[in-house]
C-alpha cells in the first residue's frame, strides 16, 4: 500500500480502497464526494478531472457506480474515485462540474447513456441523443439490436411513410457469450427482436411497410 | 431583447433581416451539421448581434454509432476495426492505444520489436494526423494550396500504411500481445524515403503559411485559451501545450520506451489560433525526428508476445500443422482472448490529445464495460467559452485551429 493512500485513508475516514489493476483507486459515498474531490484538487494536486463515466452494475445494488479519473500534472499520476448512485431507480450523484468545466460535457453524456441525475448540474440536457429520446442506451437491458422508435420528425415520417424506424443495428454485429455449452458460444448476431425461431418484424403482415414496397406490392397484383 | 431563429436556406427571412425588420434583435445562426468548416458533421448554434456572435452552442451526436456499446458485447480483438473510425485521421495510434490498454489489464509485456515497430506506427499516425490538421486549418483559412502540399505528403503515408498492413485508411494493425504481422522487407527504408522527403515540403509550408501575412492577421489573437481555463475544460494534445502547459505523456508517463528517444514537446505562449498552428508544426518536424531514430535503432526478435498463450494467436504455420495450436486458435477467435477480471485506465498521446480507454472486465473474452475517454469531445467544450465576442468569419479559423474529428467526438 503506498503513501498516499494510508494519508489519503487517514484523512477522510469515510474512503474505503477500490480493487484495482493500476492506479490508487477509493470508493467515496456520495453525500462526501464533493468535498474529498475538492481536497484532492486543491490539497494534493490533482488539477486535472480526465473523465468521468458510470458502470452499470445490472442486478446488484447498488447498480450504478460514477467513476472519476483524475491526474495530477505536476506528478504525472492518476487516482481513481468511485461513487454509488443513491437510488437504483432514480439514481443520482452531486455534480462536480462547479469545480472542473470539463465535467459538465462528461455529466451529460452519463446522463445521456445512464439516466443517473447529477444534482447541481447547471444544464443538464441530453448532449449524444435527440432531446426526446425514451432510452437510456448503455445500461444493460438496453438490446444491442435497438428498440424500435417513432422517428423524431413527423416530416421525414410523412415522406418516407414510415411510423416506426426499424433499429439501424438490426440483425447486427456478432457476439460470442461467456457462458453456456460451446456450440452456443460460437459467435453469433445478437438480436432480440428476431431469430431463427421468430420471424422478422417486416415479413410479419401487420408490419408497416414503406410506400414504395407497398405499391410495387399491389402492381404485382 | 427579443431571439430570433432563422435557418440559412430561409430566403424570404433573410431578405427580412436584410431589411432591418431585426433591428436590435439577436439572430440564431446555425452553422452545420454539414459545413466545410465542421470538419464533420457538428452543428454551432450561433446567436449574433449584428456580426458578433454573443452565444455558441455547440450540438454534437449526429454521429454517434455507440461504440461502446458496441464494444461491450464483442470480443477484445474483434473490436480493433472499431478503434480505427474513431480518429481516422491517423487511425494506428487508436489501435496502439487500445491494445495497450488490454495489455495493461491482462499484464503483458511485449517484445522490444513489437513496441518499437508500435512506435514507429504511432509517429507515422501523428504524421497523418497533423499533415491532414494544418492542411485544413490552411484551408480554413483561405490557403488551398497549403492543403495540396499536405495531402500528397500524406498520400505517401497512406501508401506505406498499404505495405505494411495491405489497408490504406482502416489499418486494424495491433492485435492484443503483438501486431497482426511482422514489418514486411524494406519497408523501414521506404519510410525513411517518406520522411526525408517530406521534410522540405514542411520547410515550404512553414515559408508559405506561418509568415503569411494574411494568415497571421486571422489567426494572431484570436481564440485564446488561457492555461487555467486548458486545465479546467479539460483539454489535451497540442491544444493545450500551445497554452503554456507542458503535458505530453510521451515525456511525462512513458509508455512504448518514449524515454529512450530523443525529442522536445512545444510549448505555446498564450494560447491563440496562432500558436496552436506553431505548435503542429514544431511536432511535425519532433515526429520525424523520432520515426529516424526508431528506424535506426529497430531490435530484431519476435514481433508478439509469445508467453501468453492464452491471449495471443498462435502463429499461422504452426496452427497448419498441430491440434493443439488449432484448438488454441479456435477457442481465441471464438472466445476471445482470455483478460483477468479487474479495472484499468490507460491514456496514451494521441495526435489529438489524450485517448484514454477505461475497461472494467469480469474475466473472459468480454469487456464488461469500456468507456473510451476522446480528446475531441472535451477540446470542442471549450467553444462556448472562446467563440463569443468574434465574429462568424473567425469561427472557421477557430475550428481549424481546435483539430477535431467528429468520429471520435460522438463515439
Amino acid at each position: 500500500m503506498s503513501e498516499l493512500t494510508d494519508d489519503l485513508l487517514q484523512a477522510f475516514p469515510y474512503l474505503t480502497t477500490r480493487p484495482s489493476r493500476d492506479w490508487p483507486a477509493f470508493d467515496c459515498p456520495p453525500e462526501h464526494l464533493l468535498a474529498f474531490l475538492q481536497a484532492l484538487r486543491e490539497e494534493y494536486g490533482y488539477d486535472f478531472l480526465s473523465d468521468v463515466t458510470a458502470i452499470d452494475w445490472y442486478e446488484e445494488s447498488p447498480r450504478f457506480v460514477v467513476v472519476y479519473h483524475l491526474y495530477s500534472i505536476q506528478q504525472s499520476r492518476y487516482i481513481r474515485v468511485a461513487t454509488p448512485c443513491v437510488d437504483d431507480n432514480e439514481p443520482s450523484v452531486p455534480s462536480v462540474a462547479g469545480l472542473w468545466p470539463t465535467a459538465d460535457w462528461h455529466e451529460r453524456e452519463t446522463y445521456d447513456m445512464f439516466g443517473i441525475k447529477f444534482v447541481g448540474h447547471p444544464d443538464l440536457r441530453r448532449i449524444l441523443m435527440w432531446e426526446s429520446y425514451p432510452y437510456f442506451p448503455l445500461r444493460k437491458e438496453f438490446p444491442l439490436a435497438g428498440h424500435e422508435v417513432e422517428l423524431p420528425n413527423e416530416e421525414i415520417a410523412e415522406r418516407t411513410g414510415v411510423k416506426v424506424k426499424p433499429a439501424p443495428m438490426m440483425g447486427g454485429p456478432f457476439h460470442s457469450g461467456q457462458t453456456g455449452p460451446m456450440s452456443r458460444r460460437e459467435p453469433r448476431a445478437d438480436d432480440e427482436s428476431w431469430n431463427e425461431t421468430k420471424p422478422r418484424p417486416d415479413e410479419l403482415e401487420s408490419f408497416e411497410k414503406p410506400r414504395e414496397f407497398r405499391e410495387s406490392a399491389r402492381k404485382e397484383q | 431583447m427579443a431571439i430570433k431563429e432563422v435557418s440559412i436556406g430561409d430566403i424570404s427571412a433573410r431578405s427580412a433581416a436584410a431589411e432591418g425588420e431585426f433591428k436590435g434583435d439577436h439572430l440564431v445562426v446555425n452553422m452545420g451539421p454539414s459545413h466545410p468548416a465542421t470538419h464533420g458533421v457538428l452543428r454551432l448554434k450561433l446567436e449574433l448581434d449584428g456580426e458578433t456572435i454573443t452565444k455558441c452552442e455547440p450540438v454534437l451526436g449526429y454521429l454517434h454509432r455507440g461504440d461502446e456499446k458496441i464494444a461491450e458485447n464483442m470480443t477484445y480483438n474483434q473490436f480493433v476495426p472499431y478503434t480505427d473510425r474513431l480518429d481516422y485521421i491517423g487511425p494506428i495510434h487508436n489501435n496502439v492505444t487500445f491494445a495497450l490498454a488490454v495489455e495493461k489489464l491482462a499484464g503483458i509485456k511485449v517484445p522490444p520489436r513489437c513496441e518499437a515497430i508500435r512506435l514507429l506506427c504511432c509517429e507515422l499516425a501523428r504524421l497523418q494526423s497533423h499533415l491532414l490538421g494544418v492542411g485544413v486549418y490552411a484551408m480554413d483559412c483561405g490557403s488551398i494550396t497549403a492543403f495540396m502540399y499536405t495531402f500528397t505528403e500524406r498520400e505517401k503515408l497512406y501508401s506505406l500504411m498499404e505495405q505494411l498492413c495491405g489497408a490504406r485508411f482502416t489499418t486494424s494493425y495491433t492485435r492484443i500481445g503483438g501486431l497482426m504481422r511482422d514489418i514486411p522487407d524494406g519497408w523501414l527504408g521506404n519510410v525513411r524515403k517518406v520522411v526525408d522527403e517530406m521534410e522540405p515540403v514542411i520547410d515550404e509550408l512553414d515559408a508559405l503559411i506561418t509568415r503569411n501575412r494574411i494568415f497571421y492577421d486571422r489567426a494572431y489573437g484570436l481564440g485564446v485559451i488561457t492555461k487555467e481555463d486548458a486545465i479546467a475544460y479539460g483539454l489535451t494534445g497540442p491544444n493545450l501545450r500551445a497554452s503554456g502547459v507542458a503535458l505530453d505523456l510521451r515525456k511525462d508517463d512513458p509508455y512504448l520506451g518514449y524515454e529512450n528517444y530523443e525529442f522536445d514537446v512545444p510549448i505555446g505562449s498564450t494560447g491563440d489560433c496562432y500558436d496552436r498552428w506553431l505548435v503542429r508544426m514544431v511536432e511535425l518536424r519532433e515526429s520525424i525526428k523520432i520515426v529516424k531514430q526508431a528506424i535506426d535503432n529497430m531490435p530484431d526478435g519476435p514481433w508478439y508476445a509469445e508467453e501468453a498463450k492464452k491471449i495471443f494467436a498462435p502463429r499461422k504455420d504452426k496452427v497448419m500443422t498441430s491440434m493443439e495450436e488449432l484448438i488454441q486458435n479456435f477457442m481465441i477467435v471464438t472466445e476471445g482472448p482470455q483478460i483477468p477480471a479487474g479495472e484499468v485506465y490507460f491514456e496514451a498521446e494521441n495526435p489529438k490529445g489524450l485517448l484514454g480507454f477505461y475497461i472494467v472486465s469480469k474475466g473472459g473474452g468480454v469487456p464488461y464495460r469500456m468507456k473510451i475517454r476522446s480528446p475531441s469531445f472535451c477540446n470542442l467544450s471549450i467553444l462556448p467559452k472562446i467563440v463569443p465576442g468574434h465574429m462568424v468569419a473567425d469561427v472557421p479559423v477557430i475550428l481549424g485551429s481546435l483539430d477535431f474529428v467528429m468520429g471520435e467526438c460522438d463515439r
